[in-house]
């Protein structure tokens, strides 16, 4: 029980975080926390450098967008078809990209996103420059009233504790642990027996859909789909949300989200707001040259050695 | 004519063509350019596009500061793009030797995003035109088509520059540590070359080539902070089509994409702006290691 200590009081804090903290600023966190964590799946622990997962978040979001406001489906239906859609497109993008190694994985997977990206922009369903708008957030299991932000709040809130659950049991069951083998030394892996570009394109898919699961549900939060979600700045966003936070640590990838996107809040409304592109690309510089455990990474480091 | 079987007037077709060899003649030096670096570097250099719309705007600041033309724009905005390639490689990008790759492609891509965003910032994201110097204005109508001096001109200086730095790789000394520096740093630094040095000068050629290929589009192309970042992603397919084992095989493949491009725009002017990344998507089922690449 000690183990997971932290991790309940952290969820006892989320469960009373929306009394204190405005509840739509909480579920854009949460969204990108479960997003980066999805992230973290592929870069942390298969040390592939995917530079497109915004295909898969924007992507699942124009379809959760289009399921619930089209077709009607009900909200969480709606969610866990985007989630499935983007799930297929990971599969179909990494069945390419699985088939180079290291810096060529991630311009493959950055063209291909671009490729999605356009595809998105010219289609007319996504409504274009204009995107998605006015998405119905309905009722969860046919219940709750999701109109009102606090119930809202603790459907999303669930949404992310179960998208985590299945990244922390990923990663320490023995799949993740073949992962890293493979993330560690490849040819080991290789020699050993393992089908590594099984396991690359199975984690592949899992993140691509754990994205999808935040980009739709982030579409239902905020009753809109549009380009900056399919856009590549998103794509290097979660990559910054995952390195700051930590790469390859559980929890890194959501503190990493928390810090990005409160200073984004933070700056939106001060005078730097038109240089929050320039602020992340600093905050980028900083990581790579000198922080490259992260928050989490170099808290567990200092742990370490107190110990 | 087949064209007009075809049901498309031949100077749409002509032209579409020259413009997808003018695209073919950016990707071509902008992949070169990426080459160079990542030969020795190991570095994909994700600032490449910024550095390119850098070398765009150091054209602009020239004229204007200066009062210097196209043509010296030509030869000091890579000069001086170059010099901040130097900068940049001996400041923050030599603190990555020894550390996974990837972190390189991360932190030129933070590089990129200061740089766009300042620029975005200074001088707001509509395009600034500039117009192509006196002695290549107008054109000559070639019957079939009509050809702007300015736009042959591009084709023909990104040629000239593409076969120049196959020489100064090929031909010279200089190319022969550079092209040892790709297959064995540190046996060239024990016979005494200086292989920092050479990796400096490397990152600021290809880096400057990118700044070059900003001064030729100056004029076509409006100069705007963003002109490359889209540009970028397309260049990063072309270099996965073509692998950046080899100087020809670059300029190749990107004349190449330029060329199905354009004619994607005639015949299908809705998979103009895919079409790329699909041939990207094809050669990666049919030859994964690339057009002209080795397999790993």
């Amino acid at each position: 029980m000690k183990k997971y200590s932290g991790y309940l009081i952290a969820l006892g804090l989320l469960m009373l975080a929306p009394t204190m903290i405005y509840p739509v600023f909480l579920m854009k966190l949460l969204c990108f926390a479960l997003f980066a964590s999805a992230f973290n799946l592929i870069l942390g622990y298969g040390g592939l450098l995917s530079f497109g997962h915004a295909a898969f978040f924007g992507g699942a979001s124009y379809i959760t967008g289009h399921a619930l406001k089209v077709w009607g489906l009900p909200t969480e239906l709606g969610i866990l078809f985007g989630a499935a859609v983007a799930g297929l497109m990971g599969l179909a993008i990494g069945m390419l990209a699985i088939r180079r190694h290291g810096i060529y994985f991630a311009m493959i997977t950055l063209a291909m996103a671009q490729m999605a990206y356009f595809l998105f922009v010219s289609s007319p369903f996504t409504g274009g420059e204009n995107g998605l708008q006015g998405v119905p957030r309905g009722t969860a299991l046919g219940m709750i009233d999701l109109q009102n932000d606090m119930s809202m709040y603790y459907f999303v809130l669930a949404i992310f504790v179960i998208g985590f659950l299945i990244i922390a049991r990923t990663v320490h069951s023995p799949f993740g642990q073949v992962l890293s083998a493979i993330r560690d030394n490849e040819d080991r892996a290789r020699s050993l027996g393992y089908d590594i570009e099984r396991y690359k394109l199975l984690a592949f898919v899992i993140s691509a859909t754990l994205a999808g699961l935040a980009g739709g549900t982030k579409t239902v939060v905020f009753q809109l789909a549009s380009l900056t979600d399919v856009h590549w700045h998103m794509s290097g966003e979660v990559v910054l949300m995952t390195l700051l936070g930590g790469l390859g640590t559980i929890a890194g990838p959501a503190v990493g989200a928390g810090i990005i996107i409160t200073l984004q809040n933070y700056l939106a409304s001060g005078p730097l707001a038109a240089w929050v592109p320039v602020v992340l690309g600093v905050i980028f510089v900083i990581c790579v040259l000198a922080f490259r455990r992260g928050v989490v990474g170099e808290l567990r480091e200092l742990i370490k050695r107190q110990f | 004519m087949l064209t007009d079987l075809l049901g498309f007037p031949p100077q749409v077709l002509f032209g579409q063509l020259l413009l997808g060899l003018i695209n073919g003649a950016f990707y071509a030096v902008l992949s070169l350019g990426l080459a160079v670096i990542f030969g020795l570097l190991n570095i994909v250099n994700f600032a490449h596009g910024a550095l390119y719309m850098l070398g765009a705007f150091a054209t602009l600041g020239l004229m204007k500061f200066f009062g210097i033309g196209y043509w010296g724009a030509l030869i000091f905005a890579p000069l001086l793009v170059g010099i901040v390639g130097i900068v940049i490689e001996r400041l923050l990008l030599r603190r990555l030797a020894g550390v996974d790759h990837l972190y390189g492609l991360l932190l030129t891509f933070g590089l990129a995003l200061v740089l766009e965003g300042t620029f975005v910032k200074l001088f707001g994201a509509s395009g600034i035109p500039y117009s192509p110097p006196a002695q290549l204005q107008g054109g000559i109508n070639l019957g079939f088509m009509f050809l702007p001096w300015y736009r042959g001109w591009v084709v023909v200086a990104s040629l000239i520059v593409c076969a120049a730095t196959w020489y100064l790789f090929e031909r010279t000394k200089i190319g022969a540590y550079l092209r040892a520096g790709t297959e064995n740093p540190r046996l060239l630094q024990a016979f005494g070359v200086n292989v920092p040095l050479l990796t400096t000068l490397a990152y600021g050629y290809g880096v400057a080539l990118a700044a070059f290929a900003g001064v030729l589009a100056a004029p076509i192309t409006q100069v705007n902070p963003l002109m490359g970042s889209n540009l970028i992603i397309v260049v990063f397919a072309v270099v996965v089509i073509g692998g950046m084992g080899s100087i020809v095989g670059a300029v190749v493949t990107g004349l190449a994409m330029g060329v199905i491009e354009g004619l994607t725009k005639v015949f299908w002017p809705e998979a103009s702006s895919t079409v790329i990344f699909l041939v990207m998507a094809i050669v990666l089922v049919l030859r994964p290691a690339g057009l002209f690449g080795k397999a790993a």
